[in-house]
């Protein structure tokens, strides 16, 4: 291929021999050409080779001179004394195949207008190669995709080897397709399977970009007529599992309980954790299958229990499950950390959730406010403004638990009898105690704070305070809503200052020097 | 519809009401007796209820019997007069004052018309005339004229007749002599009995009694005259002996008119002489210190009301006493502010008090107090005019005598600016001593760069003076925004390296001076500031989940809160949300380096300088000393506590305090630590960092001490402290660390141990038994009888409007009927009159006719009789 200077020299040669090889079957070796371009170091070149495949390819598919069926090996029909059409057409397939490939190589390619080129040009040919499918059909109105293909575009997207997340979102667009989406889950399920097949040791970026396709996938949430279909077809059949939803959820499940069968890492674990509620556990034909993540989740403590938390009680709340111990893990799940963590609020809510059951025993409730007390002295205010009223809350709905902030005639302790290293709230004797804690906070330095834990003062009122505003409070707001407290008169200090660190008694003047 | 009486004439008519009654009686035809008999119920009802003002208004009948009453004449005065005067082109337009207005009592209407006049007479003839002033008069006598006292003696001779002629003289002259003639002889039939006088006799008499009567007047003036002299002559002896002054020589003494400008000038020196009046005696150095004393156990009060957080809600419901003649501008007489008579280097001090005392506004007083004993110890300041313009002398006359006493009193100077009061001297000399307020941040870094340390001060100091509040009106919004400049200025000079925080520690007091003056703008700037620190950490904290220390800016900001405001208080508008930023850096920046540790201690410290007071309590605090301890203990258990955010247990700074050069530790001195170092980065040698790394954690025991002895009084006191406990039990176990943080160690755990913990259960506090649910009645307001009620307040309005428009018009065309009744009853009774007129002339006629006709028939009769 003779090659002309200038951006538009590569173009316009390319053009040319496309030209030629649709003019005339003679001219097919020119496609050698065109291929060889595709391994161009040039970005441009490449470029331009990928949108002269996607022309060349697509005419041919369209005209039908691709060979259809099982494809036999190359030299066998060379040497074989068929037809020169069919010789042509063998051959010509050949290329396509060798083309696919080479695409499916430039979507790990460094510059993100080859890989998204490249990936839109397979997703081309996948689209046309449906509607006119290279295998027959083995009976009338049989369903015809082209799955080889498609599983080549899918495993090049869950690479191994570098993050794909871009290129993933730019695949989302073709998941809007329901066959798209069948397929990609079946893809993915067979993808997940052969790349953790037998390895000890799965890179973390393959995880990534596992997850990314596979949260990507969303199911409807209605039996609607599956009809929005990425290739064409004339009539759809109802014989088809691709137009029924079951078949998607089952698909759908395969896939997620392929992939957290693994051991995944703690971050997709989290990441996993959080979308499952709400993406994963309502499309699953049988969520309760979930139960074994779930619990291995939960048994691992810190904020993955928190958020396992979540799906479990999905499964309990909707599904019936049975879970010993809940509440006594649910207890052990309260920690100091609970009131740092991003998820706290998520937490707060389901925690709000399990301990509105007025069929509680006294004891369990007592002993989580008293654990709650105890961890809000080390909480910052933001949290302590929620857990203030949270802990009143559970007082209100047990009146049972009313000894805790008020037990008139009870004896002088020396020392508080609840056990907070206690694992089992039964036996930490909570209800033998009083809310110290609460008084402490009293003297917290946050004029609110100090208000909502003053609460425990005077008998409390009987309508719970709603928490749920409270729950996303940020430190920030806090901060705005004091600096907007009205325009009340400012006093000011009184003794002189007398430089940074003059005043006599100061802490920082006996701990720094200005030198 | 017009009710022009007053209501004392409906119930006890008067006589301009009878009056009327008449004029109202006869147009009805109707007898006054037929009237007054309407008038007495009307008197009845009144009587009936003496309290009210008007006790009839309203009521329908009365409305119109007043109508009837006092329209009447109204409509004689108006449209009668309208009606008369229809077919008349020239109009007589009486223009007195006051001429037809009932309003206005005779005597009232007299002495306006008089003013009228006189103002008229006063009035300039032209705007531009300015040498044309108006003449003051004293009873009637121009003042001028008074001032030259040139005829004294004339003045009292014969004013009043001089010009006047005798009545006498002018009825016998211009009278025709009839009616004096008339009563003379009236008068000389009594005397003289039956004797007339000729003409002649009368007329020559009295030219004979005028010329004796002038005679006699001039003999008479000559007379007082001469008096006057005699005792002009005697005041002017006395006068000698009063004044011990040689009388002048007399040669000319008795022609000479005496000069009264002597004792008259006399007399106005003594009249607007200043007298002295009694001022406040000084105060002595003990009264000085017992009232300063008293002023801070007054704030301390207050300091602690607002700690406790008491009144937050009750300082809007119960509001201050206010007198009923209190005008709502906030001043309060509460001082003579009047002016004392002072003297000042023997001369009378006219200049003005300091204005603050007078109104009370003890900021200013403060300040003055804050500048007097702040800024300097040098008296040139004061006294001897050191060329500084007089803006400046205004400033120091100001507070003169505070200064003056303070200065006296001041026993402590600045050392430190004693010191190098040499080089303050040449900077006092070369920089302008006036400056202009900078309007902009970029104005006041351009004034303060490339200056020493004394020389900005100077500078600020001279700024500040130059727009002293009471010197221009505009000079208040500049200072407040020069307290920005100069924050923003801090943040700057903290933020470069190394950081000026030499000149910062200096400037402190000026923020402070100026807090005090406008504590408003100061806490919005200061606000502004922390926002904007809050907000650059929630951007890093929403993008990454965790924000760096800030740089040394915020951290000097946060202290000059606690500097300039209140740090005890319940709720401040500026402290509560520094304690929120402090809170976050504590929880949210992870320690990363030993700056960090360096920066979280400070603002450990400065967090616990807040509380100090209040002694509240701050988890976050207590947590990050937890961390700091944590990451400078080697080989840890991790038993009994648990480290929350900031900190991890494990990981790359979980070892970032942990000495391990014996060498290094034996060496180790305990110093402060520097703040330099924690702004900018300076090369550190192993050795100096393994110090400050020992340093750091002397200051963390020894902030878990105070904090100890902080809280130990808090109801969870050992469980707030537990982990601190157990963390400190394990860190003395390894007692690889220097003798001296052992010890600090050790202390602060047997302070731990040794707090005695009572725990007792909690009780409610008793609340108020429920009162019984009452039913208290449903109370609508009636406003008017046999009106739908209970409808909403603009429905009410709208129908009162409506109902109100209704009666109006109602009222204006019986109005307009009455009038037009009134008219046709004067046309009818114009066209009576006219025909009464006419038959009488008839008659008249035919009467004349008749008798003509008779006395002709007679005269035919006699003739036909002859």
């Amino acid at each position: 291929m003779e090659r002309e200077p200038g951006p538009g020299g590569a173009r316009r040669a390319l053009g040319r021999l496309v030209e030629a090889v649709l003019a005339s079957r003679g001219e097919a070796n020119a496609v050698f050409d065109i291929l060889a371009v595709l391994q161009s170091e040039d970005q441009e070149e490449v470029q331009e080779a990928v949108r002269a495949c996607s022309r060349l390819f697509g005419a041919l598919l369209a005209r039908g001179e691709l060979f259809v069926g099982q494809l036999p090996s190359e030299e066998m029909v060379m040497a074989g004394s068929q037809g020169a059409t069919r010789k042509y057409k063998v051959w010509m397939r050949h290329r396509y195949h060798s083309c696919c490939n080479s695409l499916r190589e430039l979507l790990a390619h460094s510059s993100f207008q080859v890989k998204e080129l490249a990936l839109s040009t397979l997703m081309k040919f996948v689209q046309l190669e449906g509607e006119h499918p290279l295998e027959k059909p083995k009976w009338e109105g049989n369903y015809l995709f082209p799955r080889q293909l498609f599983k080549l575009v899918v495993e090049g997207l869950l690479s191994s080897e570098e993050d794909r997340s871009l290129l993933l979102s730019q695949f989302r667009e073709y998941l809007e397709h329901d066959d798209i989406r069948y397929h990609t889950m079946q893809a993915a399920s067979d993808t997940v399977a052969r790349v953790t097949d037998g390895r000890p040791e799965v890179p973390l970026i393959f995880w990534n970009n596992a997850f990314t396709l596979l949260s990507s996938v969303s199911l409807p949430r209605q039996e609607g007529d599956l009809s929005s279909f990425y290739v064409k077809h004339v009539e759809l059949s109802d014989k088809w599992k691709v137009v029924h939803l079951k078949e998607h959820q089952k698909a759908f499940q395969l896939m997620w309980l392929g992939f957290l069968k693994h051991q995944l890492p703690l971050r997709i674990c989290k990441k996993v954790l959080v979308i499952m509620h709400d993406a994963i556990l309502p499309h699953l034909a049988q969520p309760s299958l979930m139960i074994d993540f779930l619990t291995r989740a939960y048994d691992i403590g810190g904020a993955i229990s928190l958020l396992a938390l979540n799906g479990l009680f999905i499964l309990i709340h909707k599904h019936n499950l049975e879970y010993p111990d809940f509440y006594r893990k649910l207890y052990g799940l309260l920690d100091p950390s609970v009131f740092h963590v991003k998820y706290r609020a998520r937490f707060f809510h389901l925690a709000d959730l399990f301990l509105s059951s007025s069929h509680l025993p006294a004891y369990l409730v007592a002993a989580f406010a008293k654990r709650l007390a105890r961890l809000a002295l080390t909480a910052p205010p933001e949290a302590l403004l929620m857990v203030l009223p949270f802990i009143c809350n559970l007082l209100r709905r047990h009146p049972a638990c009313r000894v805790l902030m008020h037990r008139p005639r009870g004896p002088a302790l020396d020392a508080d009898p609840y056990d907070p290293s206690e694992e089992d709230p039964a036996q930490s004797r909570a209800l033998e105690s009083s809310l110290w804690e609460l008084q402490a906070l009293q003297r917290h330095y946050h004029p609110e704070v100090s208000k909502a834990a003053s609460v425990i003062n005077q008998a409390l009122s009987v309508p719970e305070v709603s928490i749920a505003p409270l729950l996303e409070l940020t430190a920030f707001e806090i901060f705005e809503q004091d600096l907007k407290k009205g325009p009340e008169s400012v006093p000011l200090e009184f003794i002189p200052a007398q430089g940074l660190l003059g005043q006599q008694d100061d802490l920082c003047a006996q701990h720094f020097t200005l030198s | 519809m017009v009710v022009p009486a007053s209501e004392g004439c409906c119930l006890e008519p008067s006589r301009q009401c009878l009056a009327q009654l008449d004029v109202v009686c006869r147009v009805y035809r109707v007898s006054s007796t037929v009237f007054t008999f309407l008038l007495l119920p009307l008197r009845a009802l009144g009587r009936r209820s003496p309290g009210k003002r008007l006790p009839l208004l309203g009521d329908p009948a009365h409305v119109c019997f007043l109508g009837l009453l006092f329209q009447l004449p109204q409509r004689t005065q108006t449209l009668l007069k309208e009606y008369k005067e229809r077919d008349k082109s020239n109009v007589f337009k009486d223009k007195r004052f006051g001429e037809y207005s009932s309003d206005i009592s005779p005597e009232e209407k007299m002495l306006k018309r008089f003013a009228l006049e006189q103002q008229r007479q006063h009035e300039k003839k032209s705007i531009y005339n300015l040498n044309e002033d108006e003449e003051l008069t004293h009873y009637g006598q121009s003042l001028a004229d008074i001032e030259k006292h040139n005829d004294i003696v004339d003045s009292d001779s014969d004013a009043e007749d001089r010009g006047a002629l005798s009545a006498e003289l002018t009825a016998a002259h211009f009278g025709g002599g009839d009616g004096l003639l008339y009563k003379k002889t009236s008068q000389q039939q009594g005397e003289e009995g039956e004797k007339p006088k000729s003409r002649k006799e009368l007329i020559e008499e009295l030219i004979a009694k005028s010329k004796q009567e002038k005679r006699e007047r001039q003999a008479q003036r000559e007379d007082a005259l001469e008096l006057t002299e005699k005792l002009d002559q005697d005041w002017k002896e006395i006068q000698a002996l009063l004044a011990r002054k040689t009388p002048k020589p007399e040669g000319r003494g008795g022609k000479e008119k005496p000069q009264p400008d002597a004792y008259d000038v006399m007399v106005r020196e003594l009249g607007f002489e200043m007298k002295a009046q009694p001022s406040n005696r000084m105060k002595t150095k003990e009264e000085l210190a017992e009232e300063a004393q008293a002023r801070l156990r007054r704030l301390e009060a207050e300091r602690l009301r607002r700690m406790l957080g008491k009144d937050e809600d009750e300082h809007t419901k119960n509001p201050k006493h206010v007198s009923a003649d209190d005008l709502s501008d906030g001043f309060i007489l509460d001082k003579d502010d009047r002016r004392m008579l002072s003297y000042k280097d023997g001369k009378m001090n006219i200049e003005e008090e300091p204005g603050g005392e007078a109104s009370a506004s003890e900021s200013a007083e403060e300040e003055e107090e804050e500048e007097g004993s702040g800024e300097e110890g040098d008296p040139e300041e004061n006294d001897g005019p050191d060329g500084h313009s007089d803006l400046e002398s205004d400033v120091g006359s100001e507070d003169g005598g505070e200064r003056a006493e303070e200065d006296t009193c001041l026993v402590t100077g600045d050392t430190a600016i004693a010191d190098d009061g040499g080089a303050r001297e040449a900077a006092r000399t070369e920089l302008p001593y006036t400056l202009a307020a900078p309007e902009s941040y970029e104005e006041l870094k351009s004034l303060l760069s490339g200056k020493s340390v004394e020389e900005q001060l100077l500078v600020v100091e001279r700024i500040q003076k130059c727009s002293h509040p009471s010197l221009a009106v505009g000079n208040k919004a500049k200072l407040e925004k020069l307290f920005g400049f100069l924050l923003e200025y801090i943040g700057d000079l903290a933020t470069e390296d190394p950081p000026g925080l030499g000149i910062i520690d200096k400037l402190v007091v000026h923020l402070y001076n100026l807090c005090q003056m406008f504590p408003d703008s100061a806490s919005d700037s200061m606000k502004f500031v922390l926002r904007d620190a809050m907000h650059e950490m929630e951007a890093t904290v929403e993008s990454t989940g965790r924000a760096a220390f800030p740089g040394l800016d915020v951290l000097i900001y946060l202290k000059i809160v606690g500097m300039l405001f209140p740090t005890s208080d319940f709720r401040h508008p500026v402290v509560t949300p520094a304690l929120l930023c402090m809170s976050q850096l504590l929880t949210k920046c992870p320690v990363l380096s030993l700056r960090d540790v360096l920066k979280g201690l400070f603002v450990c410290c400065v967090f616990l300088d807040y509380v100090s007071l209040s002694q509240r309590f701050i988890p976050e605090l207590i947590n990050f000393l937890l961390g700091i301890l944590y990451i400078a203990t080697p080989k840890k258990q991790s038993q009994g506590y648990t480290l929350v955010h900031p900190f991890r247990a494990l990981g790359r700074n979980s070892e970032l305090l942990v000495v391990s050069d014996k060498e290094d530790m034996a060496t180790w001195q305990r110093r402060r630590l520097s703040l330099h170092w924690a702004a900018g980065p300076k090369a550190q040698t192993k050795t100096e960092a393994n110090h400050t790394r020992l340093s750091c954690l002397a200051v963390c025991l020894a902030l878990v001490e105070r904090c100890v002895r902080v809280y130990g009084a808090l109801p969870s006191f050992h469980d707030i402290v537990r982990p601190l406990r157990a963390l400190l039990t394990e860190h003395l176990a390894d007692g690889s660390h220097p003798r001296e943080l052992q010890e600090l160690g050790q202390s602060a755990l047997t302070e731990m141990e040794t707090q005695a913990q009572l725990c007792r259960p909690l009780v409610c506090e008793k609340s108020k038994p429920v009162p019984l649910k009452l039913f208290t009645p449903r109370l609508v307001r009636v406003l008017e009888f046999g009106r739908k009620q209970g409808s909403s307040k603009e429905e009410q309005e709208r129908k009162r409007l409506i109902h109100k428009h209704k009666r109006e018009f109602r009222g204006a065309v019986r109005e307009i009927r009455r009038d037009n009744q009134f008219l046709a009853r004067m046309q009818l009774s114009e066209i009576t009159e006219r025909d009464a007129e006419r038959k009488r002339k008839v008659k008249q006629l035919f009467n004349s006719l008749a008798t003509q006709e008779g006395e002709w028939k007679a005269l035919k009769r006699k003739k036909f009789k002859k």
